[in-house]
C-alpha cells in the first residue's frame, strides 16, 4: 500500500483526493493547503492527515508519491523539494512556468530514477487514444495539416480576480486551456519547429490573454493551427477538438465522437470508404471509480501503477511533457511581438 | 415513484455522444416555449415525473406548471442539485471564497471572509442547508417527490469519504421538505454499501445501467447482483448508453434485470418520447 500526499486542494486537488482514496493501492493520504476554511472541512469530515506546510507534510510522512495541484507558480519549488526527498511526483499542468525550469525538474527526476507525470488527461480519453492509433497505423496517409482547438466559459466577464488572472502566478489561457491542446497536438503529430502570427488576445482579463491563436510549422512541411478561447460562453464546458488532414483522408475528434473520412476502404477492411464514426462508448475502458469522467481515474491509475512498478517511462512523464513547455515558450515569445 | 421518468439533459446542451448535437439542441431550446411545448406533450402522454437540474430556466418551467395546475395535476418535478457548472465556473473565475460570498448570505460568509477560520461541523452543514434552500426556493408550489444530489457531488463525497454529508443531506431534505432524498452516481455498488453502513435504508439511487457496461463503475455483474439482492429504489439512466444502443435492445436488457424500478430518459421529439415510454412500459 502506498502513502500519497496532495498539495493544493482546489477543484483538481479535491478530485485527486477522492480518486486516490478510492484506489486499492493507496493506503493513506496526507493533504496540504493554506486555506484554513478548506482544511478545517477536510479535517472534520475525512481521515486524511492535514498540513499547512508541504515540507512538514513530506518530512513527517514517508510518502511514496506526491500530487501537486497548487497555483502553477508554486510547482517548481514543490517538485524540487519532493524529488530531493525521493518522492515520485504527479503535477498538474503546466509543469512549471518556463521550459528551462521544466528541464531542470525533469533532469533531476531522471537522475534519481523517479516516476513523474503531468496531468494532461486528454491522452486518457478513449476517442483521442483511438485517433493516435489511427495515425500510428497511417490510416489517413501522409498528414499535411492539423487543427487543434478548445473553447469554454472560464472568464466570461470583467469581474473577479484569482491567480488565473495574474501572469506572474501562471495565469492566462495559454498556460491553462491552450497547454492541453498543445500537448494533445504534440501527442498526435510531434512538436512544431516554428510558430508564427501568434495572437495572445485579451478579451475580459486585464493582465492575461483570454484567447490564443497561432500558426504552426513542422519539419516535414506539415502545418497546423491552434485556436483556443476560454471566454467562449457558447460552450457549456471546455470542449477540445482535433482535426487532422491527410492525403488519404481526415480525422475529426473531440472527447465524445471520433469521425474518420477515408478516400478508399482501408486495406484491413475495418474502415469503409467515406465517413466512419466511433463514439466514446466504444472506446472507453471501464474504471474502478468514476468522478467527472473516466480519464481522471485512468490517469491516476496509470501513475499509481507506474509508481508500484517503479516505471519511470510514461506518456505524460516530465521528460515527455517538456515538448509542451517548449511550444508554450515559442507561443509566448512569438505572441509578445504582436500583443493584441 | 413512477416507472417512467423524463429527464432534461437535452434542454440545456448535454449530449454524451455529440457536441454538435448538444449545440443544436441548445439552440432549439433557447426559446423556453420549445421546452414547455415538449413538457406539455410529455404530460399529455401520461409521463408524470420530470427530473431537472437547477439551472436558470427551471424557474420558468415551474411557473408554467404552477399556472397550468389543472393540466399538470399529478405532475412531479424532482430537482437534482447543485447545477455544478454554475459553481465550478464561478470558482474558476472568482475562487472558492468569492463563490461562497456570491451564493451565501449572513454570518457564515463573514467568518469565512476573515480567512483561516476553522469552522465547526454545524457551520459546514449550515452552508449545505443554505445552498439547498437557495436552489429549492424556485420549486415552491410545485409537487416534489424527491430531491437528488448530482453525481459530481455524490461521487466526490463518496470518494473523499465525507459520508456524514450523505446523512445530513437525507436528514435535511426529509425533515425540512418532507420528500425523499435521492442520489445520482456513477458508482452505484460503492455508494449503496456506504449508505447501508450509515443506516440510510431503502435509498433512491439513480445510476447508469446499460447493456454495454458504460459508466458502470464496479462492473455490470456487480450491478446485477446489487439490483437483485439489495433493497433500494433503482432508477436506471443512460440506458441507451448515450445513444450507442437501439431503444428496443436497450429496454429489453433493462427488463431482463431483476430490481430496476424506474427508467430516466430524455429526448427532444414527441415521437421518440412516446416510443421510449411505450418500450419502458412494455419491458419493465
Amino acid at each position: 500500500m502506498l502513502k500519497a500526499g496532495v498539495v493544493g486542494i482546489g477543484k483538481m486537488g479535491l478530485s485527486h483526493c477522492a480518486i486516490l482514496r478510492a484506489h486499492s493501492d493507496i493506503g493513506s493520504l496526507a493533504v496540504c493547503d493554506t486555506s484554513g476554511f478548506l482544511l478545517s472541512g477536510i479535517k472534520k469530515y475525512t481521515d486524511f492527515s492535514c498540513y499547512t506546510d508541504y515540507k512538514k507534510m513530506i518530512k513527517e510522512n514517508k510518502l511514496d508519491c506526491l500530487f501537486i495541484s497548487t497555483p502553477s507558480k508554486f510547482h517548481k519549488e514543490i517538485i524540487l523539494f519532493a524529488l530531493q526527498n525521493n518522492i515520485n511526483v504527479f503535477c498538474e499542468k503546466p509543469l512549471t512556468l518556463s521550459h528551462e525550469d521544466s528541464e531542470e525538474v525533469s533532469e533531476l527526476a531522471e537522475a534519481r530514477g523517479l516516476v513523474t507525470q503531468v496531468g494532461y488527461h486528454n491522452k486518457f480519453i478513449g476517442t483521442f487514444q483511438a485517433v493516435k492509433r489511427f495515425l500510428d497505423a497511417a490510416l489517413i496517409g501522409d498528414v499535411y495539416h492539423i487543427n487543434g482547438s478548445a473553447y469554454g466559459p472560464v472568464v466570461i466577464n470583467e469581474e473577479g480576480e484569482t491567480w488565473r488572472s495574474d501572469p506572474k502566478e501562471g495565469g492566462g489561457c495559454l498556460l491553462d486551456y491552450a497547454a492541453h491542446v498543445v500537448d494533445l497536438m504534440i501527442y498526435m503529430v510531434d512538436m512544431p519547429e516554428k510558430v508564427s502570427g501568434t495572437i495572445l488576445k485579451k478579451v475580459y482579463s486585464k493582465k492575461v490573454e483570454d484567447a490564443v491563436y497561432s500558426n504552426l510549422f513542422y519539419a516535414n512541411g506539415m502545418t497546423g493551427q491552434l485556436s483556443v478561447n476560454w471566454s467562449e460562453e457558447t460552450y457549456r464546458k471546455m470542449t477540445t477538438k482535433i482535426e487532422i488532414l491527410g492525403k488519404r483522408g481526415k480525422i475529426v475528434s473531440d472527447a465524445q465522437e471520433c469521425q474518420v473520412y477515408l478516400k478508399d476502404q482501408s486495406p484491413c477492411g475495418k474502415f469503409e470508404k467515406g465517413w466512419n464514426s466511433f463514439w466514446i462508448t466504444d472506446q472507453t475502458e471501464p474504471v474502478w471509480f468514476n468522478l467527472r469522467g473516466e480519464e481522471y481515474s485512468a490517469q491516476i491509475d496509470c501513475f499509481v501503477k507506474r509508481v508500484v512498478e517503479k516505471n519511470s517511462a510514461g506518456v505524460n512523464s516530465f521528460k515527455n511533457s517538456l515538448k509542451t513547455d517548449k511550444v508554450i515558450s515559442m507561443l509566448q515569445n512569438d505572441g509578445a511581438g504582436g500583443k493584441a | 415513484m413512477d416507472k417512467v421518468i423524463f429527464g432534461d439533459n437535452q434542454f440545456f446542451g448535454v449530449n454524451h455522444l455529440s457536441e454538435e448535437k448538444a449545440r443544436q439542441q441548445m439552440k432549439k431550446f433557447k426559446d423556453i416555449k420549445n421546452i414547455l411545448r415538449v413538457l406539455d406533450d410529455v404530460n399529455d402522454m401520461g409521463i408524470k415525473t420530470f427530473m431537472v437540474t437547477t439551472y436558470e430556466s427551471v424557474e420558468q418551467i415551474c411557473d408554467h406548471v404552477r399556472i397550468n395546475s389543472d393540466q399538470y395535476k399529478d405532475f412531479k418535478i424532482n430537482p437534482c442539485l447543485p447545477y455544478a457548472h454554475k459553481y465550478a465556473n464561478s470558482v474558476a473565475a472568482m475562487g472558492i471564497f468569492g463563490t461562497l460570498k456570491k451564493y451565501l448570505k449572513g454570518n457564515i460568509v463573514q467568518s469565512i471572509s476573515k480567512g483561516g477560520v476553522a469552522l465547526a461541523r454545524k457551520d459546514f452543514e449550515k452552508i449545505m442547508e443554505i445552498l439547498i434552500d437557495a436552489e429549492l426556493s424556485i420549486f415552491k408550489g410545485v409537487t416534489v417527490e424527491a430531491v437528488f444530489l448530482q453525481n459530481v457531488v455524490t461521487d466526490l463525497l463518496l470518494g473523499l469519504g465525507m459520508f456524514d454529508f450523505f446523512e445530513a443531506f437525507v436528514r435535511y431534505v426529509e425533515n425540512r421538505y418532507k420528500v425523499r432524498a435521492g442520489f445520482i452516481t456513477m458508482n452505484m455498488p460503492m455508494l449503496y454499501d456506504v449508505l447501508e453502513s450509515r443506516g440510510i435504508s431503502n435509498p433512491v439511487i439513480c445510476s447508469s445501467i446499460n447493456k454495454i457496461n458504460f459508466r458502470m463503475s464496479g462492473g455490470i455483474e456487480q450491478y446485477k447482483t446489487y439490483l437483485a439482492e439489495k433493497e433500494f429504489h433503482a432508477i436506471a439512466m443512460q440506458v441507451l448508453a448515450a445513444g450507442a444502443l437501439r431503444p428496443k435492445e436497450a429496454m429489453e436488457f433493462i427488463g431482463s434485470l431483476e430490481g430496476v424500478d424506474s427508467v430516466l430518459f430524455g429526448s427532444s421529439t414527441k415521437e421518440h418520447i412516446l416510443d421510449t415510454k411505450l418500450l419502458i412500459e412494455q419491458y419493465l
